[in-house]
């Protein structure tokens, strides 16, 4: 049906997330008392600000991951062609794969695998 | 009369009564009605099914007071979910917490374009449709991060960072397993990896990597749509609900039916691409047994399928207890990672010799 299918599913996503909570704004009660709008916390009254400092672990992977995810994409047009080219496709993918363990292997031996 | 007979006839009808561009648009409403309607059936059916399922591996009764064996039990938390009502907290950042359900919710709907539900019911057979599942899905992860980060809430920013790295590492594994079904067949289209499969499923065709690799899959899978044990991005005990804690009402039910779909969904591709879609159960040239299993419609075996991984995925659930962080990041990074590497390797040469069936 062409791209414009696309579109159209995306609208009916947005339609169907509008109408839901439009029904819901039609139906429910609301009601405000001081407390309702604090973060829940279990109970506890909030410290500090919520928007903490968090483990810079989280970055060192997403760097990782940004260089495997590229090589990712690299192989998708390979994985397509390499029945036709034949086994020059194969030498091109490990030298690919040697250089890229290498990577993985130079992270590893950083320790930049290991969370801390 | 088949799925496919009857599109077909409501096709050609529009198209010689109404003008071409109206009747695209009709089709399109169409289109958008009736997924809309799978959505709906989808999570009242998949909630359904896992509170059914946890209840017997637990040796309970589950839900059994509303309707004949509890099966209107969603119904009811539906019309629950519909009169609550659903708040905007203090302090958080009223854009982003308003937008990240319908960012989830658009991005579960969208993905849906490319998957075969049965024999020529497709939205979009799309030429990469593969490489547009992988690239589609990852955008989840964005809506999730904008709802842990807008929710002004620290169980939320941690849910939501845990839930980012977690998804953002099991991608690989899996885009790396589902390229070796592309290796395997030379095509990124649904419907030609589908027609691959009509002399058996390349779970049985591919030799040892196409099972490596549908187990890798398996795992990415439970993993990318933080099922458990993968589940510490809303781990009840840690982090009370993760990055909806502060989602309440109409809002945190578009999460959890976004969840349930991103469940069907990557069952579905799951099962398109090692399980042969629609493709009914084929054994290379035994013409006999091929043309019984014929007679069974092709969107039973697509849902069949589909609903046996779903099951698969929700029985990991009770049997596995939940992972630590770096548990799960060495999972993926020392172990799933090189393995699924030298997996493509493994294909390739299987491919280039002409070994598998």
């Amino acid at each position: 049906m062409g791209a414009g299918s696309l579109i159209a599913l995306a609208i009916a996503a947005l339609a169907f997330a509008g109408i839901a909570l439009s029904i819901s704004k039609l139906v429910l009660k609301a009601s405000t008392n001081k407390q309702k709008g604090e973060p829940y916390e279990c109970g506890v009254p909030t410290k500090g600000a919520s928007r903490i400092q968090f483990n810079v672990g989280y970055y060192l992977f997403a760097l990782i991951f940004l260089i495997f995810d590229v090589e990712l994409v690299f192989l998708y047009p390979w994985a397509v062609v390499v029945k036709n080219v034949g086994w020059v496709a194969l030498v091109e993918i490990l030298i690919f794969f040697f250089i890229l363990f290498l990577g993985l292997l130079y992270a590893h031996k950083k320790g930049a695998l290991e969370w801390k | 009369m088949s799925f496919e007979t009857l599109a077909n006839w409501v096709h050609n009808w529009l198209y010689e009564t109404l003008h071409p561009t109206v009747a695209l648009l009709v089709e399109f409403a169409i289109v958008g009605v009736l997924i809309i309607g799978l959505f709906a059936v989808l999570g009242l059916v998949l909630v359904m099914m896992e509170r059914k399922v946890s209840s017997w591996m637990q040796l309970r009764l589950g839900p059994n007071r509303i309707g004949p064996w509890g099966w209107f039990q969603t119904v009811a938390d539906t019309l629950k979910l519909i009169v609550k009502e659903g708040m905007t907290p203090n302090n958080v950042d009223k854009l982003l917490f308003n937008m990240a359900p319908m960012l989830v919710i658009v991005v579960s709907m969208v993905i849906m374009a490319p998957i075969m539900f049965a024999k020529g019911i497709q939205i979009w057979d799309i030429n990469i449709g593969v490489l547009f599942v992988a690239a589609v899905s990852s955008l989840s992860i964005i809506g999730v991060l904008m709802a842990g980060w807008a929710s002004n809430n620290k169980y939320s920013l941690l849910g939501a960072m845990r839930s980012g790295a977690q998804i953002v590492s099991y991608e690989l594994s899996a885009g790396l397993s589902i390229l070796v079904i592309v290796v395997l067949t030379g095509s990124l289209k649904m419907s030609d990896i589908v027609m691959a499969q009509a002399d058996g499923w390349w779970l049985f065709k591919g030799h040892v990597p196409a099972i490596i690799a549908f187990v890798i899959f398996i795992i990415a899978a439970t993993a990318e749509t933080n099922r458990a044990p993968f589940d510490l991005a809303e781990a009840e005990s840690e982090l009370t609900a993760g990055f909806h804690t502060e989602y309440s009402g109409m809002k945190f039910a578009l999460f959890f039916l976004a969840e349930y779909v991103n469940i069907f969904v990557v069952c579905a591709i799951g099962a398109t691409l090692f399980l042969g879609g629609w493709m009914p159960f084929h054994i290379g040239n035994w013409e006999g047994f091929n043309h019984v299993m014929d007679y069974i419609p092709s969107s039973v075996w697509f849902f069949g399928k589909t609903f046996l991984l779903i099951f698969v995925i929700m029985w990991f659930r009770w049997t596995f207890p939940r992972l630590r962080i770096d548990q799960l990041l060495s999972l993926e990074w020392k172990y799933l990672l090189p393995i699924s590497m030298f997996n493509i390797l493994l294909v390739t040469i299987i491919a280039l010799a002409g070994w598998h069936f």
